[in-house]
């Protein structure tokens, strides 16, 4: 039996940030933006209580520096955002990819380009989650379609950042940040906690902050602590100290790239509904997947054998899981809210391309069940 | 005050010397300032946190055996804010160039300033962006010349002492690199004072802004900086009131600092009043 | 000369830049650029120890080091 006093009703800004309490973070740094402000507010409560820091900064810049700056101290950190500030951020975000520095990024999507629809929801950000940075890079972006689970992949965020080095960015949307529903708090020790991995190498010994261990994790040091090395945003040696040699530079980048792309089985989380048997697919996330959900439900129950695949994690993309997923049916639907951006990877991935489809909304409205149903009719050949 | 005699080798990361600055840049008696401040104030290398951002002035970081971060481009104060804020005890030494504090950097000068939290922003001010070759900076003033104002400057400068102050920066000061020992003294006091201290350097760019402006060779604008600065309230500002004033504008110890007043927060936060 | 004292001028030739900062700002003249354009110690018994030169090296390619030897020893 749960604990009641575990059990909230709240939005899902909350439930990302009761997920980030229970990782065990350590430090805030934001600027209020419109649909995530809730994250900061509820942050700003909760952080010192437990002795945390929570700082408001002058802007979406300085609090991707702070959240870095504090992540180097040992710290557990994050920062949250929407598009525009998503679209500030992104400089410093490559600088915590090329130094390695665990954080986590919440992105709270709002319709774009510019300053767009503050209000309204969208999915427009998966490919700037992706490549919004510049230059050659792997990410982790991870997404989520109640609070139940965005509670839990907040906590693999933090968890994840921690054992790859690396920022992780959460891609929630306007819908599921706003959204009132239920949330269990899960007992402490009922979703695994991933604590900063730190040296064992001793005080005078040569230490290598940039060198990973035979498992492919790179162990750190506190700044404060005894081992005193050099962080940069340059391509750097093992000791972190700017080197431009090109055996030098072709190697950090692969290990970058590799470090996430070569555990995308490690990485890749994803939900099935009704996919046994299934001869259609709908292929969704974040709060397109409960439209997705609510039809098959719907179509299940007069005979058509739909499933639906819902991706937590975004990227790295898992093509494998969506070929294997994918191969025996007739028609894969993919459900979100952009001009296409998820279905281009689908299409990728799927022995057929020809047999994906886009249901989508770019109206700032959430796309509804009826929406995606009129684009399965046609496809059955069953007209609207 | 330590007994020990100063070595600057015990500073310093030897292997990457020679540096990168040109023949008769002011940055490298800035470093050996601050080596030496550090060494005075008697300070374990480990307690140090020194964050710089791009340009010629940030590669001071790399140069001293303290804990380093090299950031991005005018963000050095933000990175350094969540190093400082998260661990106070750590001593946040963030040394700056022109664009770094006042241009692309600004804002952070600004509001670290107001908030007074605990870091030592040295802005080495050489009015010139020199890693990219000489274009005019926010405090190049009119008049001068660069490769993006081959017709003169039309931009006027930012005083850096008076928008410090006027910011809210608790402690502020100016010397130059030929005033070498006032410099380390200055940086002594900033460091040692609790809140946002700025300490001004001016430091010669020969390369750049001494050839562009004919104001000579890195001798001459060193002799520039002995004959147009004067000590704060110099007889010889009555005479000729254009001089650079050196030395401390603002000590002020009333102001809380930031991270002592978050611990404050912390307490009535943990007291369950929030 | 420093009272009781032996001046050595331990200059990096490798680091010095041959800027000759330290050579203009010496108020005894000790210093000098040798063949290579670097900064050398031309007349070392002239020099008072002020250290002005290590100040303001910009290469920190100088060091004074005084040594007290022959009080040292009178002191034993």
């Amino acid at each position: 039996m749960k604990n009641k006093n575990n059990i909230r009703f709240v939005q899902g800004n909350e439930a990302c940030v009761e997920g980030a309490i229970y990782a065990g973070i350590d430090f805030f740094a934001g600027y209020p933006i419109t649909p995530s402000t809730e994250i900061m507010e509820h942050l700003a409560t909760r952080l010192p209580q437990k002795g945390g820091k929570f700082i408001q900064m002058e802007d979406e810049i300085a609090s991707m520096g702070a959240i870095i700056g504090a992540s180097l101290t040992g710290n557990k950190v994050m920062t949250a955002t929407s598009g525009p500030g998503f679209s500030l951020k992104q400089e410093a975000l490559g600088y915590a990819c090329m130094a390695e520095i665990p954080c986590v990024i919440a992105n709270v999507q709002r319709g774009g380009p510019s300053t767009g629809n503050p209000t309204h929801v969208s999915q427009g950000d998966v490919n700037q989650a992706r490549w919004g940075t510049h230059g050659d890079h792997a990410i982790i972006a991870l997404t989520a379609s109640n609070h139940q689970d965005v509670f839990k992949i907040t906590v693999d965020a933090f968890n994840m950042a921690e054992t790859y080095r690396t920022p992780v960015v959460l891609l929630l949307d306007e819908v599921i940040g706003h959204m009132r529903e239920k949330l269990v708090i899960p007992e402490p020790g009922e979703i695994p906690v991933v604590e900063r991995l730190r040296t064992s190498v001793k005080k005078g010994i040569d230490y290598h902050p940039y060198l990973p261990r035979e498992d492919g994790r790179l162990p750190m040091s506190d700044f404060g602590a005894e081992h005193r090395y050099n962080v940069t945003g340059l391509f750097h040696d093992m000791w972190g100290f700017p080197n431009n040699n090109p055996e030098v530079v072709s190697e950090l980048l692969r290990h970058l790239v590799d470090k996430i792309e070569n555990n995308v089985h490690e990485i890749s989380m994803h939900k099935e509904y009704w996919m046994d048997d299934a001869e259609y697919i709908l292929i969704s996330y974040g709060s397109s997947a409960r439209s997705a959900i609510h039809l098959a439900r719907n179509r299940r129950s007069r005979g058509v054998k739909l499933g639906v695949l819902e991706l937590q994690t975004l990227w790295p993309f898992p093509t494998e899981m969506v070929k294997e997923k994918c191969a025996g049916a007739k028609a894969v639907i993919v459900v979100e809210m952009n001009m296409g951006q998820v279905v281009t990877q689908v299409k990728n991935a799927v022995d057929n391309p020809q047999t994906v489809f886009l249901a989508n909304r770019i109206d700032g409205q959430l796309i509804s069940p009826t929406d995606i149903k009129s684009l399965l009719r046609m496809i059955q050949g069953k007209g609207v | 005050m330590t007994k020990q005699v100063f070595n600057f080798k015990d500073y310093i990361r030897p292997r990457f010397f020679p540096h990168i600055w040109c023949p008769g840049c002011g940055h490298g008696i800035v470093l050996g300032s601050l080596l030496r401040a550090v060494h005075e104030l008697g300070l374990d290398k480990n307690e140090i946190v020194i964050t710089s951002g791009i340009g010629c002035s940030s590669r001071i970081s790399g140069y001293v055996d303290f804990h380093s971060l090299h950031t991005i481009h005018g963000r050095a104060l933000s990175f350094a804010t969540g190093v400082k804020l998260s661990k106070p005890h750590l001593k946040a030494i963030v040394p700056m160039g022109d664009g770094d504090a006042l241009a692309i950097g600004g804002n952070h000068f600004i509001h670290a300033a107001r908030r007074n939290i605990d870091i030592t922003a040295i802005v080495m001010n050489n009015r010139i962006y020199g890693m990219t070759g000489g274009q005019f900076s926010p405090l190049s003033g009119l008049d001068k010349k660069a490769t993006t104002a081959p017709y003169s400057t039309i931009d006027r400068n930012f005083d850096v002492v008076e928008l410090a102050k006027s910011a809210g920066a608790t402690f502020v000061a100016r010397s130059t690199v030929f005033h070498a020992n006032e410099c380390k003294n200055l940086l002594k006091k900033g460091i040692s004072h609790k809140g946002f201290s700025v300490v001004e350097i001016l430091t010669q760019c020969p390369t750049y802004y001494g050839r562009k402006n004919k104001e000579g060779d890195a001798i001459q604008m060193m002799e520039g900086y002995k004959t147009n600065t004067v000590k704060i309230g110099s007889k010889k500002l009555e005479k000729n009131p254009d001089l650079i004033q050196r030395g401390i504008f603002i000590e002020n110890t009333d102001i809380p600092e930031y991270c002592e007043a978050y611990d404050k927060i912390i307490e009535t936060a943990m007291k369950g009043k929030a | 000369m420093a009272k009781g004292k032996t001046v050595k001028h331990l200059i990096d030739k490798e680091w010095c830049k041959g800027c000759g900062i330290c050579i203009h700002f010496c108020p005894k003249n000790v210093l000098e650029f040798d063949k290579h354009g670097k900064a050398k110690a031309a007349r070392p018994e002239d020099c008072i120890a002020c250290k002005l030169c290590e100040l303001r090296c910009p290469d920190l390619a100088i060091q004074i080091i005084e040594e007290q030897e022959v009080e040292h020893e009178k002191q034993e």
